[in-house]
């Protein structure tokens, strides 16, 4: 059997890659991808640490469903409202966000 | 089945009968009938504050994932008023040509945050929360885009979503090692069995991190200007009054619960982030041009008083947080009602200069703005000064002199930035950006007047700090 420390220095490499994406792209689109697999990566987390250390109650499992399903509602949320932006400023640039500034 | 879980959450299901009331009438009456949408919902939203006045029952629900408690009650009702308080002054910005015909999404989608924020406050397990969380923030950052012809306001959502999807992102990850040490989700399992160890302080940074974002301290402040600047000005008005008690409320409650018997850890970590919090909001705040960007400064100052209570972990502490963030509901609404009329008439200047010389022009309004500033700063007869002083001593009776004598210096440079304001006001000449003489609309005069009340009052009238009192619990 696959020993859970392998799981986790997948989990830890896919967030700090996430949040690593997350700040270098300029990139909308390619921003909330990073923050997909900052979330995905807590995901396997949950289900890794309830299957190893804690199988005989599914609470990280549950987490993990409805950490799911709230992830679907963030994206969506999200992409509604970098479309909005898309409308305003024609373009999917972080860096020509910047009218607001002092 | 068994309902009677459900008679714990009153307040809930009350919410969302308003919510479902005005979401049918939003949906199925014509554009004749919903020119009385503001009055009805700020009725029905009325009836609702009420309500939770009267006694609840207590206890835990759905085997401990929400938790009600007596001061759980108090810090809802203190949201209500926050949000009754911002409904009322949105009833001019809803009506221009832009906003006219969402004005019902505005109530709903407000009301569904104000859900999420109950959520947090009363929840007893990390889910919950989480669930709590992101249904309070993902509803806002809509309502931070709302304007969608206005440029500001769709880059003030775009700058939500994102900063809040990757807090909320950094918060889980800390939440997944703290089940990893822990094995249950529960606050009270939890509490039961960490002790000190490396991996539990790595997701407790992580988690406090994700919180932290909510409640914008320094070093995760560097979205709340320009959210606060680009958003709609009764959104901006709710998210630094509403979104950051509840951040307040759901933090010292997790704390206290959780993890209580760790404070070593927690205290050294609150007490730099406060000091760090108060000094650069208020050193920010100095330079800035704009009202809005100004107040955002100055709400991240003022959440690093809040942590003074936090850190105390007394029930004293806890007191005085709550009691800090009612009179804080009340003095920044009174300068935001300020700024959208202001705003109003000069249509969409937000500048400070817009304010030159006010008092010749609104010698009223110009009152109100200086109670509000004068609350805010902390000076003797207002409530904002009573709210301070408890703050501290709660701090000083936990031995925490130095904290005290810092945030004390700053409400120096505070009052500085604060009286820049008044000065605008009274003193400075009017120039042509400044706001003619007019007249506020009845419902922002009403929300004003209650403000003005609550910075004259609250202060005064003990028995309110004294039913916090009775109901807070340390650690």
């Amino acid at each position: 059997m696959i020993k859970m420390e392998y799981y986790l220095i997948i989990s830890i490499l896919m967030f700090f890659i996430g949040i690593y994406g997350f700040i270098s792209r300029r990139n909308m689109l390619a921003m909330l991808i990073s923050l997909e697999l900052v979330l995905n990566a807590v995901e396997i987390n949950f289900a890794v640490f309830n299957r190893y250390l804690f199988p005989e109650r599914m609470e990280g499992l549950f987490f993990t469903l409805f950490g799911i399903a709230i992830t679907a509602a963030e994206t969506a949320v999200a992409i509604a409202i970098i479309i909005n932006a898309y409308r305003s400023i024609g373009n999917v640039n972080v860096t020509k966000l910047n009218k607001l500034k002092d | 089945m068994d309902f009677s879980n459900f008679l714990l959450m009153r307040q809930e299901l009350s919410l969302v009968a308003v919510f479902v009331i005005l979401f049918l009438y939003d949906v199925f009456c014509s554009d004749n009938t919903k020119k009385a949408f503001q009055p009805v919902a700020c009725v029905l939203f009325a009836l609702h504050t009420v309500s939770g006045f009267f006694p609840a029952s207590m206890g835990e629900a759905f085997g401990g994932l929400y938790v009600n408690s007596h001061i759980a009650v108090l810090m809802k009702n203190i949201l209500n008023i926050a949000t009754m308080l911002v409904f009322l002054q949105a009833g001019h910005w809803l009506k221009t040509d832009e906003s006219v015909h969402k004005r019902g999404e505005y109530f709903t989608i407000m009301l569904v945050t104000l859900l999420g924020m109950y959520l947090m406050v009363s929840a007893g397990n990390f889910m919950m929360l989480y669930i709590g969380i992101e249904t309070a923030s993902l509803p806002m950052a809509c309502l931070a885009a709302f304007n969608k012809s206005a440029e500001k306001s769709a880059e003030a959502g775009v700058k939500y979503i994102l900063i809040s999807a990757l807090s909320s992102g950094v918060m889980l990850f800390g939440m997944s090692f703290l089940y990893g040490v822990s094995g249950t989700m529960y606050f009270s399992d939890m509490k039961a069995v960490i002790t000190i160890d490396p991996l539990l302080i790595m997701g407790f940074v992580f988690f406090f991190s994700g919180l932290a974002f909510k409640l914008s301290l320094v070093p995760f402040h560097l979205w709340t200007a320009d959210v606060y600047e680009g958003a709609p000005t009764s959104v901006t008005a709710y998210l630094s009054v509403a979104s950051k008690g509840a951040a307040a409320f759901a933090l010292i409650f997790v704390l206290y619960k959780v993890f209580g018997n760790i404070e070593v850890v927690w205290n050294q970590i609150l007490w730099w982030s406060a000091v760090i919090t108060i000094t650069l909001g208020n050193l920010f705040a100095v330079r800035q041009k704009d009202i809005k960007r100004f107040l955002a400064f100055s709400s991240i100052s003022q959440a690093g008083y809040i942590l003074l209570g936090i850190i105390s972990g007394t029930a004293q502490g806890m007191t005085a947080t709550a009691y800090y963030v009612l009179v804080y509901v009340f003095s920044n609404l009174a300068a935001f009602g300020v700024i959208a009329a202001v705003e109003n008439q000069t249509k969409g200047n937000t500048s400070i200069s817009a304010f030159d010389g006010l008092y010749r022009s609104n010698p009223r309004l110009t009152f109100v703005m200086m109670l509000a500033v004068f609350s805010l700063g902390g000076i003797p007869p207002f409530a904002g000064f009573f709210s301070k002083f408890f703050i501290f001593m709660a701090a000083a009776n936990q031995g925490e002199y130095l904290l005290v004598f810092i945030a004390l210096l700053n409400t120096v440079i505070s009052l500085y930035y604060y009286l820049l304001i008044v000065k605008a006001m009274f003193i400075k000449e009017k120039n042509e950006h400044a706001a003619d003489r007019f007249v506020t609309d009845g419902y922002n005069k009403l929300s004003l007047i209650l403000c003005t009340v609550g910075i004259l009052v609250i202060g005064i009238v003990s028995c309110i700090y004294n039913r916090f009192d009775s109901v807070a619990f340390g650690i």
